[in-house]
């Protein structure tokens, strides 16, 4: 032997000892869909602009969230966020604010004139899209990112649709509404005001179009029978809110009555309030629990001075007052009348009782079906008809700004594979990151920032805005408490919690790692213990058998 | 420096004072298991206080010999199964009231710094270890450290069990210096005992058809002990 004094093995490295020979199921690094991207009428990717967000990228994150919904601020205001019903993080404390963070980011881009990337190759083929609300726009703006020439007609003296006169300016700002319609126009889209399409199929042969969508809305509001006397003063809400935005404003008088259950009966009756009316109450056949209208907006209401009367149906009106009979619900839920009435005093009786659709540009075009006063359409939002295809409130779905978003994104990317002779494939949706998947240990216990809210002694008397927005500090904390369900955030945990060694941390950002990570196995020595699986706060890693 | 099983700190004091002797200013950490430290070379470690030699040693603690086939050391906790502690006659597994708690006997040395804490929190960990290296003389880092196969876990649950350990009180992390106790991680969400016990198979004979309540409860005892011993606060969540 000849080794010095009291040395009797050769240096050596536990590395030879392969342990990853010991495995039987290996980690794999997979991203599934956060719940609040599945809620997402318009298919952003929230938890990927939250990332960003998160991290002080507001310009990235912006980016990312104009990729699938081109108006932010406006989303950032009248969305009724399902994607904040659907987080997981709600079932820890409460459910991240999404709606102010995507407000904060649509402000701030207004603030700083971002613009709408448009870079895309000319395609040469030319869109019609009729109806310049919320659809309409969205399917434009996708349409023009993708190559199309676009051309827009809407029959009314003003862009924005239901979003102008259906959504009070309390809620919406017109400055905000206009800035970012601009923004789409800026992005060279052709708008035409005041110029109805009356034959769609003429329009399209006329102005030499490819492809048309149209998306007219339902603007037609619902006139039921109700016995009146002469002098009754009986107008429908969507008319109301829409001469909101005349020159002249309605005269409802000191009593108003809305008849109705939904968002727009909510609306009608907070406009009357800041019209003046010292009462304003609403009449609705049904209890609460099965109101149409959104919470916030009840709430809201109620806040406001806005008096609801449940179980009751209107049975006919005179000048100054109206009858009104109690009902009672029966055993599947539809309200019966019991015979009791009563007296209610009232000025003038606004009905919002829905929405119906104008669909006589299409009346008679082979293969448009028409039922229930909507369009039917098929996967890929097209019509019967050839090229002509449709969406927003004129086809069969829930009625919300972010709903027809939605459907303009979808539309446009069917036109655009119909329009190449691709047919539109959606990439395969990966597993739900369910709150089981989650290792909620790892996140700190941080309660949800409210956002200032007006008065409601303020409320009633302007047409302010309701709801402020979150300053930076709030909103990158609001994104912060993001769990990045299903997603890596680069946390580092399974690198440090492996007893391997065998997870390798790659520079950040190289996503060069195991299907686009900054992380990736070590098969020689993962032995396929599944700590990582474990620790993983957002579940982010699973294991499958080795083969 | 591998040396042979028992005698960690016989050798790094004596490579201290070789060193110290050469005029050379090397550091030296130490590293051994809970049988090597707190049975087989206890008598060393001890002297290596007493002296306050410039040396960290860190004992990682599964609670067992777990190498040489799972028998009892002086740190596997009471009711534990173990080879030599079989869950059989009137009171299976490890008995209650010996093993020793090296941390505090570490204390009782009043040497500059003593720690406790578990693979569940590596930046506390890692923390430690760098307050550690600051400081000067005996230093004492005690680090729990679940072994699947001794405890009967699943794998993929060592760092939890290692965070229940925490969690129920059952193993305080804290920090002491020169004998007293300087900081104590708090505990964010309490747990019973019986939710860190259920999980390892080392404990299943008080888990059958009819639990084994009293010795569950001696166990919850010991929990509470520690909170009020090492005034552990609760984080309201």
């Amino acid at each position: 032997m000849d080794k010095p004094f009291a040395i009797t093995l050769d240096a050596g490295s536990s590395l030879a000892n392969k342990t990853g020979s010991w495995r039987t199921e290996r980690p794999l690094y997979l991203n599934s869909l956060p719940p609040c991207n599945d809620a997402c009428p318009a298919g952003e990717n929230i938890q990927g602009w939250l990332y960003e967000a998160e991290e002080g990228q507001y310009q990235r994150a912006w980016q990312l969230l104009v990729a699938d919904n081109p108006f932010p601020a406006i989303m950032g205001r009248v969305c009724y966020h399902p994607c904040q019903t659907a987080c997981n993080r709600a079932q820890l404390d409460q459910p991240v604010g999404i709606n102010s963070v995507e407000r904060f980011l649509g402000d701030v881009a207004l603030q700083e004139g971002w613009q709408l990337p448009v870079e895309a190759v000319d395609s040469g083929k030319r869109v019609l899209v009729v109806g310049a609300g919320p659809s309409g726009l969205s399917a434009a703006y996708h349409l023009r990112r993708a190559g199309h020439h676009v051309v827009i007609h809407d029959a009314g003296p003003k862009s924005g649709g239901m979003m102008r006169f259906g959504i009070p300016s309390y809620r919406l700002p017109r400055d905000i509404l206009d800035a970012e319609i601009q923004r789409i126009l800026d992005a060279g889209v052709e708008l035409h005001l005041d110029s109805p399409v009356t034959d769609v199929m003429a329009a399209k042969a006329e102005g030499g179009f490819d492809a048309v969508f149209v998306a007219v809305g339902a603007q037609v509001g619902k006139r039921a029978y109700v016995p009146a006397g002469e002098s009754a003063k009986i107008l429908d809400a969507v008319s109301l809110l829409r001469d909101m935005e005349g020159q002249q404003a309605p005269r409802l008088g000191r009593r108003v009555v809305v008849y109705g259950g939904g968002n727009t009966a909510m609306d009608a009756a907070r406009t009357a309030k800041r019209l003046g009316a010292e009462e304003a109450i609403v009449v609705y056949r049904r209890t609460r629990d099965r109101m149409p209208a959104h919470d916030v907006e009840v709430q809201e209401a109620l806040e406001e001075g806005v008096l609801i009367r449940w179980l009751s149906t209107i049975k006919d009106v005179d000048a100054g007052s109206m009858t009104v009979e109690r009902m009672e619900l029966d055993d599947s839920g539809f309200p019966q009348p019991t015979g009791e009435f009563e007296e209610l005093e009232a000025d003038s009786l606004v009905l919002a009782l829905g929405q119906d659709t104008d669909l006589s540009l299409m009346q008679d075009v082979d293969g448009i079906e028409i039922s229930d006063g909507v369009v039917h359409v098929d996967e890929g939002m097209m019509t019967g008809a050839e090229g002509i295809f449709a969406g927003g409130d004129m086809v069969p779905s829930e009625r919300t700004v972010t709903v027809a978003v939605g459907h303009g994104k979808q539309a446009a990317r069917n036109i655009d594979g119909w329009l190449r002779g691709i047919p539109f494939e959606h990439a395969p949706r990966p597993p739900l990151a369910t709150f089981d998947r989650l290792n909620t240990w790892y996140y700190t216990d941080a309660p949800k920032t409210v956002r200032p809210t007006l008065d409601s002694a303020r409320r009633v008397s302007t047409f302010d805005e309701v709801k402020q927005g979150l300053d930076e500090q709030t909103a990158v904390y609001e994104a912060r408490r993001c769990l990045s369900c299903g997603n890596c955030f680069g946390c580092d945990n399974c690198f440090g919690v492996c007893p391997d060694n065998a997870v390798l941390k790659l520079p950040r950002g190289s996503a060069e790692g195991d299907n686009g990570r900054d992380y990736a196995f070590d098969l020689d020595y993962c032995k396929g213990c599944g700590i990582c699986v474990s620790e993983c706060p957002s579940g982010a890693i699973i294991m499958i058998p080795e083969a | 420096m591998h040396s042979l099983f028992g005698n960690a700190a016989a050798v790094a004091t004596g490579v201290f004072a070789a060193m110290r002797a050469k005029g050379r200013d090397t550091r030296v950490v130490a590293q051994a298991g809970d049988g090597g430290t707190v049975d087989i070379g206890l008598g060393p470690l001890s002297g290596m206080f007493e002296r306050n030699d410039d040396v960290l040693f860190i004992c990682y603690d599964n609670e067992a010999y777990m190498n040489t086939g799972v028998q009892r050391s002086g740190a596997t906790p009471p009711a534990a199964r173990t080879a030599t502690t079989q869950a059989v006659g009137e009171h299976p597994g490890n008995v209650f009231g010996q093993g020793k708690d090296l941390p505090r006997i570490a204390m009782a040395h009043e040497i500059p710094y003593v720690a406790t804490a578990t693979v569940a929190d590596l930046r506390d960990l890692e923390a430690k270890v760098e307050k550690a290296m600051a400081i000067r003389g005996a230093r004492y880092i005690h680090v729990l450290v679940p072994c699947p196969l001794g405890w009967g876990s699943a794998s993929k649950d060592t760092i939890l069990l290692a965070r229940l350990a925490q969690q129920s009180g059952l193993f305080p992390v804290f920090e002491a210096e020169f004998g007293e106790v300087t900081a104590v991680l708090p505990i964010r969400r309490r747990v019973p005992v019986t939710e860190y016990l259920q999980p390892q198979k080392r404990y299943a004979h008080l888990f059958g058809q009819t639990p084994d309540t009293e010795t569950i409860e001696r166990i919850q005892a010991q929990a509470d002990r520690n909170l009020s011993r090492y005034h552990i606060d609760e984080v309201e969540i």
